[in-house]
């Protein structure tokens, strides 16, 4: 909401903001390891695809990676045995994860509130041992290997040139979330998300969009987990387990839920962590993100984007803003009714 | 046919941690409307703490079966009154977070120090050996776990709608900003409650100890399980989830009985139908239906 006002207001602050971030994603490369930099680009589009759910429609989606890991597999399959540029690949995986979350979608959106992320998080977690079981496929506990960067023949082993060829579908799948944001589907899941009652009141099928959006989402977390698994070459059981799930969760969190901006910096800061982490040899990632779960939900719940933009917007205008996301106080609406 | 009825009772054993687990869920979610997902750490915390108490001070198991959830109702209320009361509130997500959070530090430092490995802890003596029940003899163990986690779940049942505590208890969950209008400090009960919730999952957890792999991970795929038995059960019942919680281990028991293949993925599936065709759960109350 309040980038969405800066980004209404500011034309001047939405440009550059824009600009800033294409040079950062241009030059990252240069700064990062390749291989971390693709990590981060792809993990920043698996964030911003929660934040569709998350921040705008009010929806704890605690299984999204099922999404990122079946479109990992089915990306590498696609890619293993077809030989197709990896574009198509990735596409066919994103693909699949849509139509795996229709299923999903329509039994989860029947409860709200805290059931719909218990539910979302036990789906996930059959999708996992599926995965585990179909060894024939999934290539079990050693997984999928050997997943070849195919693209017209050009030579990507290097992860420096990998970037380049996967940072455009990254930027597409980032448009696709910035536009549904800004249309007019985009102010009915943010009016559900603020009053599903009177949104169903004014006439509007509230599971309808629900499940939609929940769709949409699971096709843009599939896309960036493609571009993951055709990155690191292969595709594991980790991508769909739990963990994964709770990583994206506290990307989004700690960058700051209905910003979008805020799910790619937290997406950022979570993976540079995790490398620095895993470079340093501190074997604690467990500790390291529970404690970043807890700081930021007791501390900060805007996030680090939302803090800044409410910074920025307290100089610029009145505060009158909602807090971002679902952070308002349980009263008795009808997401709290069905809580209990 | 015998080894079907064995199979059924296995369920069972198996339903009797599920039934415990999800007791502890939905007391506290009643109570404070909290989903509690460090739940699974606890019981986790619950087997580590009978085997420490062991291999430090020589505690026996049942002395453990005392001590060790006494311990963590202490840690719970501690983490309530410290953390978990800042945000109840909030949206019931924050603290979903939250406890997630808690749980992979738990889970972590738990690795960190004990590894990867699983601890071993033997049976009690008295547990030894196995019992003729009839059609089929079956470890005694078992069947103590199956009977002892029934009379605790009756007890609990027992004290919810038989005593002034439980009343109170009851109450608060319904209408809490009726029962403080009518006088009754329904924050009092909060904190009791929370370590209550706790306790019984490291209960669940000690007697896990003898006849499960005692590992840092033992409560992280559990309590997703635990989770899909609750939306069957209905999380506001009492009653419904710990039903649900044998029906669950006896029909996944069953099914994989016949088809092996399912045995993990079964209590999903039956979460998906029961979203289906009874979205508030079984035993769930339909004013909790959107």
């Amino acid at each position: 909401m309040i980038t969405a006002r800066l980004l209404q207001g500011g034309g001047a602050l939405r440009w550059t903001l824009l600009v800033v971030g294409l040079v950062v994603a241009l030059a990252l490369p240069w700064f990062v390891y390749p291989p971390i930099a693709t990590d981060m680009i792809a993990w920043a589009l698996f964030a911003v695809a929660l934040d569709l759910l998350l921040g705008y429609t009010g929806l704890l989606s605690f299984g999204h990676a099922a999404f990122w890991g079946s479109s990992a597999y089915a990306t590498g399959l696609v890619a293993i045995h077809t030989g197709m540029p990896f574009y198509v690949a990735v596409l066919a995986g994103a693909l699949v994860a849509a139509a795996l979350a229709v299923p999903i979608a329509y039994l989860s959106v029947r409860r709200t509130g805290i059931y719909f992320a218990m539910v979302t998080l036990a789906f996930a977690q059959l999708i996992y041992f599926v995965a585990n079981q179909w060894r024939s496929v999934t290539g079990g506990e050693n997984g999928l290997q050997g997943i070849p960067r195919n693209l017209f023949g050009l030579d990507l082993s290097d992860g420096f040139y990998f970037y380049y060829a996967a940072l455009p579908v990254i930027l597409l799948g980032l448009f696709a979330a910035w536009r549904i944001v800004h249309s007019p589907f985009g102010r009915v899941i943010i009016a559900i998300r603020e009053n599903p009652a009177r949104a169903r009141a004014l006439g509007y099928s509230v599971d309808r969009y629900k499940i939609l959006v929940f769709v949409l989402s699971a096709f843009l977390a599939g896309v960036a987990g493609g571009v993951y698994a055709i990155g690191h070459g292969f595709a594991s059981l980790q991508e769909v387990y739990w963990t994964t799930s709770g990583k994206v969760v506290v990307m989004t969190v700690l960058g700051g839920m209905g910003t979008l901006w805020g799910a790619v910096v937290g997406a950022g800061i979570i993976v540079q962590l995790e490398d620095y982490l895993a470079t340093a040899g501190i074997d604690a990632n467990g500790i390291v993100t529970g404690a970043i779960f807890a700081i930021t939900v007791l501390l900060f719940r805007k996030g680090i984007w939302g803090t800044v933009a409410q910074l920025l917007g307290r100089r610029r205008r009145d505060d009158r803003d909602a807090e971002p996301g679902p952070v308002r106080p349980a009263t008795t609406t009808e997401e709290h009714a069905d809580a209990r | 046919m015998d080894a079907l009825l064995q199979q059924i009772f296995t369920g069972l054993v198996s339903g009797s941690f599920y039934a415990l687990l999800a007791l502890g869920l939905s007391v506290i979610f009643g109570m404070l409307g909290v989903v509690n997902f460090a739940h699974g750490a606890f019981y986790m915390l619950g087997a580590f703490g009978a085997v420490t108490v062991l291999d430090t001070i020589g505690v026996s198991f049942w002395l453990a079966l005392v001590v060790v959830p006494l311990v963590l109702a202490v840690l719970g209320m501690v983490l309530e009154r410290t953390l978990v009361r800042r945000l109840t509130s909030l949206d019931p997500l924050y603290n979903f977070l939250l406890t997630f959070g808690l749980a992979l530090i738990l889970q972590d430092l738990v690795r960190l120090k004990y590894g990867v490995s699983s601890q071993p802890y033997s049976r009690p003596d008295l547990l030894q050996g196995s019992f003729n029940l009839g059609l089929f003899t079956y470890p005694r163990y078992q069947v103590f776990v199956l009977v002892f986690s029934i009379v605790v779940s009756v007890a609990v049942w027992l004290v919810l709608s038989h005593t002034r505590i439980g009343m109170i208890v009851r109450a608060s969950t319904e209408r809490p900003e009726l029962t403080s209008a009518l006088g009754v400090n329904v924050g009092r009960w909060v904190t009791p409650v929370f370590g209550f919730g706790v306790a019984l999952a490291g209960l669940a957890g000690v007697l896990a100890a003898p006849m499960r792999a005692v590992n840092s991970e033992m409560g992280g795929d559990l309590i997703i399980v635990i989770f899909a038995v609750v939306v069957i059960g209905g999380l506001g019942s009492v009653f419904g989830s710990v039903a649900a919680g044998y029906l669950i281990g006896m029909l996944t028991a069953v099914g994989n009985f016949y088809v092996p293949a399912l045995s993990q993925s079964l209590v999903f599936i039956l979460m998906a139908l029961v979203l289906l065709l009874r979205p508030a759960g079984l035993f769930g109350r339909e004013e909790s239906m959107s």
